[in-house]
């Protein structure tokens, strides 16, 4: 029996609880996964909750038979996900690769910790963004996002499912162990007010010609048929044609590797999410993510107080990174600041697609950064003429 | 209008509870904005626990305490602790059989403990804590906290917790003389 099971009102939610009650809500019912700080209370809560609304909760013996579990649910129908932080998202990265080559949608939840490796594991960190951008082998595309806060980890445990079926990619929350094991007031919206981005589906009629790989639309994502269903279906990491058979031709790669770019690259308007303030005056902008945009936003507002034009931008979307976004404002500001809880990682995306000083603001993790490192950097690049005053 | 509250004892005195309580009656029963966060990992091992609120009357930015404006504590280990760590003229609010405050302290004090074993459970200490908090500190409205008590223990236990909340609140009104 599945049911709903949407806990419909105000929750005091900590983050984890919260993108746990966000799957259940976006309608997930499979999760697979190993436990792990700081993201265990996610498979924890899913474990108690799956038996309520019929959901199938397995944990795999380590991360990459999780990963390989939820592509099978997948592939069978299910939104299917699983949860993790460093060092099992390490061991996920071959399978997600499987997962863009197959275009199975599916969510990895990694709940950032200080790394490399086991690192600090009680600990945040924001180390792992340039993974989740390339940290599977070969050029692919994918989505991963950034929440600040249990709220988002709840919304954007939605969006995730719904960028992940529409577009038939995996998609990642980048979430760090602040946001994962804070707690703060979680509004879950009625059902009918959830969004829900419905898998593209076959043609039934079309059954016997079905080419399971074929992308017949403009927005380059063949439709999915679910395992069971009748249709011809072939599933393999190897390069394969239309039909899903393998086919070692390099015209064939060519334009299959390059569809599976171009049909993020193509749609990142529709997934692309990012929040900005006090930007209309704005000379400085800080560019910030994840719990540190929290800090980096009371450091903006107490700057403002001391009369420096400086604005705030969120990347509520790392990837695809908001370029859009960035050509709009480059031209209009002097300098940028990149706060984040590593040495430098979003910064270089941002310098590739500024023309503008950008100055970094990093601490390698351990512990949230505190408002007043932002504000002094934000301090030092006013007073050092980066930014004329109108 | 910003306070950080800090509530600390060892483990088992229900002070993790009693935080997701008061958490719950700021943002869910009141019109404020709260933030919970807790320390995870060694640190939170075995001696001095805490649990630690953010107020405000605006989305809350940074969500830790840093110099706490209200303190509360449940044991001696956590008074030496968490004291130096919170703002010299914080309200500090102490178990007073089972802390003893430096000399030059102010401190509000409630047998908290003995009162819950007099109501016949130890164990709601934490929530006698609350009823006290919620009278002297003035931050959070009665009802907010009694609503947060009901949507967090089990149905079989409201009962003995609001009469532990009770008899924390009116203590306070007990000995106002003294305060």
């Amino acid at each position: 029996m599945t049911s709903t099971g949407v806990l419909v009102g105000k929750h005091f939610y900590q983050g984890d609880e919260a993108c746990a009650e966000g799957a259940i809500a976006a309608g997930c019912r499979f999760f697979g996964g190993y436990p792990i700080t700081p993201s265990t209370e996610i498979a924890e809560r899913l474990a108690r909750r799956f038996p309520e609304v019929g959901g199938v909760f397995i944990q795999m013996e380590d991360e990459m038979g999780s990963m390989a579990a939820i592509l099978g649910a997948s592939a069978a129908g299910a939104r299917a996900m699983t949860a993790t932080s460093g060092p099992g998202f390490s061991l996920m990265m071959e399978n997600i690769g499987l997962a863009v080559m197959m275009e199975l949608p599916c969510v990895v939840v990694n709940v950032q910790r200080g790394s490399p490796s086991t690192g600090l594991p009680t600990l945040p960190g924001q180390s792992d963004v340039m993974q989740a951008r390339w940290g599977t082998h070969g050029d692919f595309a994918l989505a991963a996002f950034s929440p600040w806060s249990p709220q988002e980890m709840f919304d954007l445990t939605v969006h995730a499912f719904n960028v992940a079926d529409r577009y038939r990619v995996p998609v990642l929350l980048m979430a760090d162990e602040v946001v994962g094991h804070m707690v703060e007031r979680v509004v879950v919206p009625p059902e009918d007010q959830i969004p829900k981005w419905e898998r593209k589906r076959p043609d039934p009629k079309r059954k016997d010609s079905f080419k399971p790989f074929l992308a017949e639309d403009p927005d380059l994502v063949p439709p999915l048929a679910h395992a069971g269903e009748g249709y011809r279906v072939h599933f393999t990491g190897l390069t394969h044609d239309e039909q899903g058979y393998p086919e070692m031709d390099a015209e064939i790669h060519h334009r299959l590797v390059t569809r599976l770019v171009e049909k993020i690259s193509h749609n990142a308007e529709k997934i692309v999410r990012t929040e900005d303030h006090f930007m209309e005056d704005a000379r400085i902008v800080v560019i910030a993510y994840g719990s540190t945009a929290r800090s980096a936003r009371r450091a903006v507002k107490d700057a403002r107080r001391e009369g420096v034009p400086v604005g705030f931008l969120r990347l509520v979307s790392l990837w695809p990174f908001p370029i859009k976004q960035f050509r709009e404002i480059a031209d209009q500001v002097d300098a940028f600041i990149v706060a984040e809880m590593n040495l430098g990682q979003m910064a270089l995306e941002v310098e590739r697609h500024v023309r503008r000083p950008v100055t970094g603001v990093y601490h390698a993790g351990g512990a949230m950064m505190p408002p007043d490192r932002i504000l002094e950097a934000i301090r030092e690049v006013a007073n050092r003429g980066d930014t004329h005053r109108r | 209008m910003r306070k950080e509250i800090r509530l600390a004892g060892f483990g088992g005195q229900g002070i993790g509870l009693a935080g997701l309580i008061l958490g719950k009656a700021f943002s869910l029963y009141d019109d404020l904005e709260a933030v919970m966060t807790q320390a995870y990992g060694p640190e939170a091992r075995g001696g001095a626990s805490s649990t630690n609120l953010v107020v405000a009357d605006r989305p809350i930015d940074y969500p830790f305490v840093q110099e706490a404006d209200i303190l509360v504590t449940l044991s001696q280990e956590a008074y030496t602790r968490f004291r130096p760590e919170a703002k010299p003229d914080a309200l500090v609010i102490i178990d007073e059989d089972l802390v003893q405050p430096s000399s030059q302290d102010t401190c509000l004090g409630i047998p908290a403990t003995k009162l819950a074993e007099d109501l016949g459970r130890r164990i709601v200490a934490n929530v006698v804590m609350l009823g006290f908090f919620t009278a002297t500190a003035g931050v959070i409205k009665r009802e907010a906290v009694e609503k947060a008590i009901e949507s967090s223990v089990r149905s079989s236990v409201v009962e003995l917790n609001m009469k532990a909340f009770n008899t924390g609140f009116e203590y306070a009104h007990q000995t106002e003389g003294d305060l």
